[in-house]
């Protein structure tokens, strides 16, 4: 099997997607995923074409209704004549490393597949709601002229918020008859939201759950910040003056997504005109940079771990019980750091 | 972490047969040998799967039918995968397809059919053994 491309044939491909071939964007896509070093040669070649694209990010539970939602917003998009992107996550089985890419299957019928360029992705292991080459692909796309790119997560529960440093708009769906649930995600995902979405309108408890969604924000917002931002705890920023509106829609018939995709933009020129886009780009690209670091430095770590028989021998002193889990990093690390050339590659 | 190729594969539907059990049952098997597998849902024209192809990338394209049509049907993909220069696309059918179709089908492109009864291991180690990239 192909691992090795080499660098002509990725400027090509990067020559081809200027010019519009989707072909091209679905290659260097695939090269992107396959590992970090061609995804890093990938990124390096079109990184100056990128910038210009608008990324909302749709999350919620699973079967709330993110792919039937996402489908509507691609369809609105493209009536209004812009060029959409559509990146769609789902799990891979920590069983056997495969998975069941299904979100394709809702989205079609409202629009021809030409005007669109769907990818679907696993996230072959990754926490946080996306896979490791989410950004790259939003990249790709950006930098092949898609306007406006929608990335659905995984279907989350309260803590895969990593979608929140990728987008810029970022939507999560609720449904009713998920109080108890209200009620969890408020410290984590309720915090970082832009516009909320009650889906499933049809159902009945629907007003129930936006009082509730209303109670919670009431809650977070009802004391007055003094800035408009609170820079960073960890890696956030989090923006303080913006209340994040409640929506109810229906994605299955269309109904209120007119409505709902004018908060979107609401949202969008709110941070415009409050000059907030540049400092969600900082946000973004420390994380980005953070990540890129962590995933070359555990592969370095992973390789000389297991390849190396002295590094296996002070793991095995576990079983004899006499050493911790603690010592053994601290030993294993300063043996890293002393032997593994870790800045080469 | 791993460097390790993930072989990708779309499972398609041509065309208006509603009967997608075998469809799913091959999806989830190939899941379970570590494909990624991408489903696509009932009722695509060829149209909507060269799409698909184009934008997913896969290593295969498994056409699932019952229908009767797959002699129109599958040549039809197969003949605008030609047009579009896709040419490491490993495209394989399966379902109701009488044996006498079956050399037709594999001068117009299907690699390979398997039957009712073919063994979820046959699929896997056929794709493995057959990729063209």
């Amino acid at each position: 099997m192909q691992i090795n491309v080499t660098d002509s044939e990725i400027d090509e491909q990067v020559h081809k997607l200027r010019a519009g071939d989707q072909r091209a964007i679905a290659k260097l896509m695939t090269y992107a995923e396959m590992n970090l070093f061609l995804a890093s040669q990938v990124i390096k070649k079109l990184y100056k074409y990128t910038g210009n694209a608008y990324i909302i990010g749709i999350t919620g539970a699973p079967g709330v209704g993110k792919s039937s939602l996402v489908n509507q917003m691609a369809a609105f998009y493209i009536s209004e004549g812009h060029r959409v992107g559509i990146i769609a996550v789902d799990p891979t089985s920590p069983f056997s490393g495969g998975a069941i890419l299904g979100d394709r299957i809702r989205m079609k019928k409202s629009f021809s597949l030409k005007d669109v360029f769907i990818r679907s992705m696993a996230n072959r292991g990754q926490m946080g709601g996306l896979a490791r080459a989410t950004r790259d692909m939003i990249k790709i796309l950006d930098a092949a002229g898609y306007e406006i790119i929608l990335v659905e997560t995984v279907g989350v529960g309260q803590d895969e918020i990593d979608i929140f440093k990728a987008a810029h708009t970022c939507v999560v769906i609720v449904v009713p008859g998920m109080g108890d649930e209200i009620q969890a995600i408020k410290a984590g995902i309720m915090e970082i939201t832009d516009v909320f979405v009650v889906n499933k309108m049809d159902l009945s408890g629907v007003d129930r759950t936006i009082m509730d969604l209303e109670t919670t924000l009431q809650l977070t917002h009802n004391s007055k910040p003094k800035k408009p931002i609170t820079p960073a705890q960890g890696l956030f920023v989090k923006v303080n003056n913006w209340k994040p509106p409640i929506i109810k829609t229906n994605a299955i018939t269309g109904e209120n997504i007119p409505k709902f995709i004018q908060n979107i933009q609401t949202h969008q020129d709110f941070l415009k005109k409050n000059d907030l886009l540049p400092i969600k780009k900082l946000a973004a690209c420390k994380n980005e940079i953070m990540d890129i670091m962590k995933f070359q430095l555990y592969k370095k770590v992973e390789d000389y771990v297991f390849k190396n028989t002295d590094v296996n021998d002070l793991i095995e002193g576990i079983i004899e019980g006499d050493i911790d889990p603690y010592s053994i990093s601290e030993d294993i690390l300063a043996k890293f750091v002393k032997e593994a050339r870790i800045l080469d590659k | 972490m791993s460097n390790e190729r993930k072989i990708r594969v779309i499972v398609a539907k041509p065309g208006l047969d509603g009967h997608d059990r075998g469809a799913k049952v091959v999806a989830h098997g190939l899941k379970d040998a570590g494909f990624e597998v991408i489903y696509t849902g009932l009722h695509q024209t060829p149209e909507d799967i060269v799409q698909s192809v184009i934008q997913e990338d896969p290593d295969a394209l498994l056409l699932s039918l019952l229908s009767g049509a797959h002699n129109k049907l599958f040549t039809a993909i197969t003949k605008q995968l030609e047009e579009q220069g896709i040419d490491d696309v490993l495209v394989i059918g399966g379902g109701i397809i009488p044996d006498q179709d079956i050399p037709h089908l594999k001068k117009h492109g299907v690699e390979e059919i398997f039957g009712p009864g073919t063994e979820i291991d046959e699929i896997v180690e056929y794709v493995k053994t057959h990729l063209k990239r």
